[in-house]
């Protein structure tokens, strides 16, 4: 009986032991767990960001054109005969596309409808026409058929209908109702397409363009050597200013009042919001030193303060990871401080150095807000030549067409970032193999 | 043996050790232009609209007018709807980043196995590296239409630039801010205090939230105040998907504005300089960076102290 009741009572204690370890174990479970899903959160914030911008940005890379016979009249172009470049280049070629269009859809005979139908075709396919016209002379007075853009409208409408004109009898007329086009033109288009007129080929133009009102105009190009003039302008101060800061404060400097200063101005520009600069920016570059607003001079001034801190301490740790014997040595070997810093310790260090400088240059490749405040978001068609011209950079671009109200440049803006995206990628892959190659362990 | 070039090339040596020296007075020098230019423009704005208004009014419409008789001529600007617009913002983005944030910095410090920790801590350090103003897009795009629909299907009346849409988006960028430091911080904890506590037969689970995160706490803190300070002053993600107006709620499906969104508003586009209306921008910014200073200030201390616990 007594032996039972023991034995029962130590089963009992072990049940109870049991069912907390048990407890314990669920908790280490639900822990563990938590730390993995959050993980995954986290990841897939990121696989959802890159989906959605690459998913939207496919279209932007073909565009539509559309075969349409044109007639390159002589008396419309160059009444006078001479064939003078001058005369060609004011020729009437918006009357050239209307009568093209009309050949193609003779029943199309009241104003409206032709002005809908020549809303079909983009602006810019005016403006080409004029350019191949300058550049071949004979083909005035030839018929050809030439290969026109098509309105962002029209492209958008058959980049969603891909395959033909069966799906639109039951997608209905409101799904396409948020493109803008209407009944008659869609029919128009289907036409177009029944005829084989319709084609569609790569858009290098993208990468070629300024900015542009009309989205199936808008490209990148402005934009990307605007970034370009920025970044060099960037580059060229914050090097040697990070750079012999670093020198300085590593190497030279005795600890004292003054550069105690330094390190703390240094560190708390780190975390200085980056729109604070361009306040800064405002007030003293453009108010006092009377730079040109929008220009890629004074942006690249901002940039350049801005991505100085995070140069200087990565130089300083590049410069303090040189060992002290190389330092000891070239001194034995009667070397002046200056010889073994400029001699030994900098080249040794210049590949993390660089390796700084270039995730520096990356941050600021991407920086928007402080560009704002120094009027780099002025529309700017043309693509800059110099550092005092009025430009705009890949990220504000981004911005700017973000705000865009027509459906196009949604496409453009995913394309614009992920040229952006691709852009960072190389700068980043280059400061890691840099600091592969040069790495070393003392 | 040559005393006079050497005198020469000890003089160019001083010279060159001069120009560095003055290389690294820039840092101070932009400080010192940030305050001033900041602290100038604000006291010019705080001459024409006094400073307690700014800082205690409740209503900010900056619109100044055209004419001088008009209504409304000089605007209002009493900035607390912007600050807890931020503050509203700031909360929301913290309670993503902050669980995430953690919680993947425990597992990668704790739990995970070399390979997964090579692969993953890269890819969470990307989030930190996509410029903003992606992350403006894709909250725009993306975030704020799912969840304007996600309210409509739970019968919640959720406005299309809500603090919610752009409040997420920015605790995704900042889970990095709080992740690698918390790591860094969490990975520096001896090992000796995790194998004693296993050595009382606690198990991992337990070893980390008594003994590991109690032990990191000031380091931990300290990364947070550094992804706030960060969270307040972020524009682009604001500026793209928060609202314009300012309602002073704190209701994160409603649509507010942030001080960073106001600044952008009244210095774009063109205006003369010295309008009430451009001077205000100054006065947030002066807000901003006092602000942010003050929150790294905190954040550097904390890590401070933790550092010297354990060095």
């Amino acid at each position: 009986m007594t032996e039972k009741s023991c034995s029962g009572g130590a089963s009992h204690r072990a049940l109870k032991l049991n069912s907390r370890s048990r407890r314990r174990r669920i908790t280490e479970k639900i822990f563990r767990g938590s730390g993995a899903g959050a993980l995954v959160l986290a990841l897939a914030a990121l696989a959802l960001l890159f989906i959605s911008i690459v998913g939207r940005a496919a279209p932007v890379f073909f565009q539509y054109f559309v075969r349409v016979p044109i007639e390159f009249s002589a008396d419309v172009l160059d009444p006078g005969g001479a064939r003078l470049a001058a005369s060609l280049a004011a020729g009437d070629y918006t009357a050239l596309v209307r009568r093209g269009l009309a050949v193609l859809f003779p029943e199309v005979a009241d104003r409206s409808g032709r002005r809908k139908l020549f809303r079909l075709v983009s602006d810019g396919a005016v403006f080409e026409l004029r350019e191949r016209v300058l550049e071949e002379p004979d083909w005035i007075g030839q018929q050809r058929e030439i290969q026109l853009l098509l309105s962002d409208e029209a492209d958008l409408y058959f980049k969603s209908k891909p395959r033909g004109a069966d799906s639109l009898a039951h997608a209905g007329p409101n799904s396409l109702a948020h493109i803008g086009l209407d009944a008659d033109q869609i029919a128009w288009l289907e036409s177009l397409r029944a005829q084989g007129r319709v084609s569609r080929s790569l858009n290098l133009a993208f990468f070629r363009a300024g900015d542009s009102r009309e989205p199936e105009l808008a490209g990148i190009g402005g934009a990307f050597v605007g970034s370009l003039l920025t970044l060099a302008v960037t580059f060229l101060l914050s090097f040697p200013l990070g750079g012999g800061a670093a020198i300085y404060l590593e190497e030279f400097a005795r600890k004292n009042r003054f550069t105690d200063w330094i390190e703390v101005s240094i560190n708390n520009l780190a975390a200085v919001p980056s729109i604070v600069f361009g306040l800064l920016g405002l007030a003293i570059f453009l108010n006092v030193f009377g730079m040109p607003r929008s220009a890629p001079l004074a942006g690249g001034c901002v940039l350049a303060l801005m991505t100085l801190p995070t140069l200087v301490i990565a130089a300083r740790a590049a410069l303090l990871s040189v060992p002290g014997s190389v330092r000891e040595a070239a001194l034995a070997l009667g070397a002046s401080p200056v010889q073994v810093v400029m001699h030994h310790v900098f080249p040794l260090a210049l590949p993390g150095i660089l390796t700084g400088t270039i995730i520096g240059m990356a941050r600021a490749l991407g920086e928007t807000a402080p560009l704002l405040m120094i009027g780099m978001v002025a529309f700017i068609a043309d693509i800059p030549r110099s550092l005092s011209e009025p430009a705009t950079v890949l990220p504000v671009q981004i911005f700017l067409w973000a705000d865009s109200p027509e459906r196009a440049f949604v496409a453009k803006t995913a394309a614009a970032t992920l040229v952006l995206l691709a852009f960072l990628v190389v700068m980043n892959l280059g400061a890691v193999l840099l600091r592969k190659k040069f790495e070393r362990r003392w | 043996m040559k005393p006079l070039r050497s005198r020469r090339s000890r003089l160019l040596e001083r010279l060159f050790v001069a120009t560095l020296a003055a290389t690294s007075v820039v840092a101070v020098l932009t400080t010192l232009g940030i305050v001033l230019s900041l602290v100038f423009e604000a006291l010019r704005f705080f001459s024409r609209v006094p400073v307690s208004e700014f800082l205690f009014g409740l209503h900010w419409s900056p619109q100044t007018a055209l004419r001088g008789d008009q209504i409304a001529a000089s605007g209002s600007f009493g900035a607390v709807p912007l600050f807890t617009g931020t503050l509203l913002i700031t909360a929301v983005a913290m309670s993503v980043a902050v669980p995430v944030g953690l919680f993947s910095a425990i597992y990668l410090s704790e739990y995970a196995g070399d390979r997964l920790r090579t692969f993953a801590k890269p890819l969470l350090e990307i989030l930190a590296g996509i410029p903003t103003v992606v992350y403006g897009f894709f909250a725009a795009l993306v975030v704020a239409p799912l969840v304007r629909d996600l309210g409509r299907a739970c019968g919640l009346d959720v406005a299309s630039e809500s603090a919610l849409a752009a409040g997420l988006v920015m605790g995704i960028m900042i889970i990095p801010f709080v992740s690698s430091l918390s790591d860094d911080v969490i990975s520096a904890v001896p090992q000796a205090l995790r194998e004693g506590s296993y050595a009382l037969g606690a198990t991992s689970a337990e070893t980390i939230a008594r003994v590991v995160v109690p032990a990191a706490l000031p380091g931990i803190v300290g990364s947070v105040l550094l992804a706030v300070s960060r969270a307040v002053g972020e524009t682009m993600i604001v500026v793209m998907a928060a609202g314009l107006a300012a309602n002073l709620t704190f209701n994160p499906l409603a649509a507010v504005t942030t001080v960073t969104v106001q600044i952008v508003t009244l210095l774009v586009g063109d205006q003369e300089f010295d309008s009430a209306k451009t001077l205000a921008a100054f006065a947030l910014g002066l807000v901003l960076f006092s602000v942010t200073l003050l929150l790294n200030i905190l954040a550097l201390h904390s890590v401070r102290r933790y550092r010297e616990r354990y060095d």
